[in-house]
């Protein structure tokens, strides 16, 4: 594992989402801070993805499924920035599916969707959406209503496990998912069903849209949670790579769960003058801005 | 009249149905008896999935499965596929049209099981939602021949299933047609459409009325969207005296409002009575039962007509009693759940 190359994939996530938020004065910039390392590791190594020729423009969305008509067939998801799919290649399905311009900011910079792609990003007409739907980049089902990417993966899990495919089904869940009853139903099963190639790794940044969650709906214990679902569970610091990598490698023969603990601020300690809500940064001020442009310049220096 | 009663007409076909298309998967929801599939789980155990009571994680999977190609067929109570994982229907199935099949079973007041089991809004809420496919089927002969019909289409299906005692009504050889309607009697004056269980309802009070000489031109639906049916349009558009709905369901957006619409965005101006429930909630009783508190029952039809017709049929309750097509399902099977 390349850990080095890994933490230039965080960087470069960390700078291209505070770009764009100082750009649009708007920007899930503590989702960059908390699940840097965490895609970093994941598309710089974990995940056994087929590679793509050249990095991808994303297309212009062509309009919704319609049943009956070719555009069920012709649809193209988002997944084709993650590459041909294969038996022995792993899948991503990303849950929190507000996390979207952080992984658009990984698939820059893993060289799957072009460099200019961000300038699509919530534009009308684009597939670069603000909250990826399934034909947005890197995105294969539509979930950002939380909770029901892990349920969909599980099947998808179960029609390879039928199929005996080797690869790994991944999901990256956000900590505020485990609130929703649905993914517990999921895990249930997925133990039920002895699912042990499925995995899910987990950014706990302890934060939600009302603020920390200890203050919105505790889920701690959340690793003896999981384990008394019948998952084995890793708990690692979720900016540090060599423990991530280390966690993402185990075969349990349980379905497996890895719980990045990660600080929302990492990287930009600016940020913590926003406390305690930190889940959408929009500049309150020129003042404000300024600093963050000040944070830019330290940042990418 | 009385009809051949048939005992699970959906087991024996499911199964042989299934054996020539691997792809083919059953998800159940603790209710795999009742539904009809005890014995397609043990001819298929490794196609077969116990999901448990966790209905939203069961239409994720099911959503999962269907991405890989693979066609689940899922299979519980008809008011557990939609009224509480309604998000996971819309989002994980009905958004990317996926090829997932929903056995709604004991739809409407079939259920002795109270509120928390009358599917009594499922049609209204299903047909709001994009790419969805209904059927519901309306005898043993329906409900052998649903498969090839919800197989064939590229996207979702909610089927409001029959299980248990059903009567076969319609011949044999005349299998389920998609959006085609069965033209049950011919006549100008009362146009009458019916679906699921009502249409045997129907059937009771068919040969009196005749007999009083009201003319009637009844259908009998089975794909209640796509409701396009030209068939259905056109006896619409010949009704002298006005139209009647019958369906086991509440009569706001079931097939009573989808004949509204048709209605009147064709110009048809007669007078519509819709049959069913009354935007009201029911409660555990037998089939029967329901059917008469709630104006639901042949009575119910020939008072309708009365009244389209501003004319007394003199027909009475007794006479409708005698002609019970069969010996009431509802009070020969109060079955267990």
């Amino acid at each position: 594992m390349d850990l080095q190359k890994m933490q230039g994939i965080a960087d470069g996530i960390r700078q291209r989402v505070l770009a764009h938020t100082l750009a649009n004065n708007g920007g899930y910039m503590s989702q960059a801070c908390s699940a840097a390392e965490l895609l970093g590791a994941m598309y710089g190594g974990v995940l056994n993805l087929a590679p793509v020729s050249e990095p991808i423009n994303p297309p212009f969305f062509k309009g919704v499924p319609v049943v009956g008509t070719a555009s069920v067939k012709e649809y193209l998801t988002g997944a084709q920035f993650h590459g041909a799919k294969g038996p022995n290649f792993d899948r991503f399905i990303i849950s929190p599916a507000h996390y979207a311009l952080v992984v658009y900011a990984a698939l820059i910079e893993t060289d799957r969707l072009r460099e200019d792609g961000l300038d699509f990003f919530n534009k009308d007409g684009s597939t670069v959406e603000l909250i990826g739907a399934e034909h947005s980049p890197g995105f294969e089902t539509t979930t950002g209503s939380l909770a029901q990417a892990i349920s969909q993966a599980g099947g998808i899990a179960i029609a390879r496990k039928i199929r005996k495919e080797s690869g790994k089904t991944w999901v990256f869940m956000s900590d505020g998912e485990f609130q929703e009853g649905q993914t517990w139903e999921a895990f249930q099963a997925a133990a039920f069903h002895k699912l042990d190639k499925l995995r899910v790794i987990v950014d706990v940044n302890q934060g939600q849209c009302d603020g920390p969650m200890d203050s919105v709906m505790s889920i701690e214990p959340l690793v003896g949670r999981v384990k008394a679902f019948g998952w084995s569970a890793s708990v690692v610091d979720g900016h540090d790579l060599d423990a991530i990598t280390q966690a993402c490698a185990l075969e349990t023969g349980h379905p497996h769960v890895v719980l990045c603990y990660t600080d929302p601020v990492r990287g930009l300690p600016l940020l913590n003058e926003r406390r305690p809500v930190l889940h959408y940064l929009r500049f309150k001020s020129k003042e404000e801005q300024a600093k963050y442009e000040l944070a830019y310049k330290e940042m990418v220096k | 009249m009385s009809y051949e009663i048939v005992a699970r007409p959906h087991e024996q076909k499911f199964i042989d149905w299934s054996k020539d298309k691997p792809e083919v998967l059953v998800l159940t929801a603790d209710l795999t008896n009742s539904c009809e599939v005890g014995r397609w789980r043990d001819i298929y155990p490794d196609r077969y999935f116990s999901m448990g009571m966790a209905e939203q994680n069961m239409l994720g999977m099911a959503a999962g499965l269907a991405r890989e190609g693979f066609e689940p067929w899922l299979h519980t109570f008809a008011v557990f596929l939609y009224r509480r994982p309604l998000d996971q229907l819309q989002m994980s199935i009905a958004y990317p049209s996926l090829k997932v099949r929903l056995m709604g079973f004991l739809p409407g007041i079939m259920t002795p099981g109270g509120v928390t089991h009358q599917a009594i809004e499922d049609i209204a809420v299903l047909r709001a939602v994009p790419n969805m496919t209904i059927l519901e089927v309306g005898d043993a002969t329906e409900a052998e021949t649903v498969h090839d019909i919800a197989h064939a289409i590229d996207g979702p299906v909610y089927i409001r299933a029959l299980r248990g005692e059903v009567s076969r009504i319609f011949p044999k050889n005349e299998p389920f047609k998609f959006n085609t309607a069965r033209i049950l009697s011919t006549g100008s004056d009362i146009t009458l459409i019916t679906s699921g269980i009502m249409t045997e309802e129907a059937l009771r009070a068919i040969p009196l009325l005749q007999e009083k000489g009201v003319g009637i031109n009844h259908l009998h639906v089975s794909t209640l969207k796509p409701f396009t049916d030209p068939i259905v349009l056109k006896a619409l558009q010949s009704a002298k005296h006005g139209v009647i709905t019958m369906e086991n369901h509440s009569i706001v957006g079931g097939v009573g409002s989808a004949v509204a619409e048709i209605m009147a965005e064709n110009g048809i101006g007669v007078r519509l009575d819709r049959i069913g429930l009354k935007d009201t909630y029911a409660h555990g009783a037998s089939q029967k039962y329901l059917m008469s508190e709630y104006g639901m029952d042949a009575k119910a039809l020939v008072e309708s007509i009365s009244k389209l017709m501003k004319k007394d049929l003199g027909i009475s309750e007794s006479d409708l009693e005698e002609v019970r097509t069969v010996s009431v399902h509802s009070s020969a099977k109060a079955e267990a759940l």
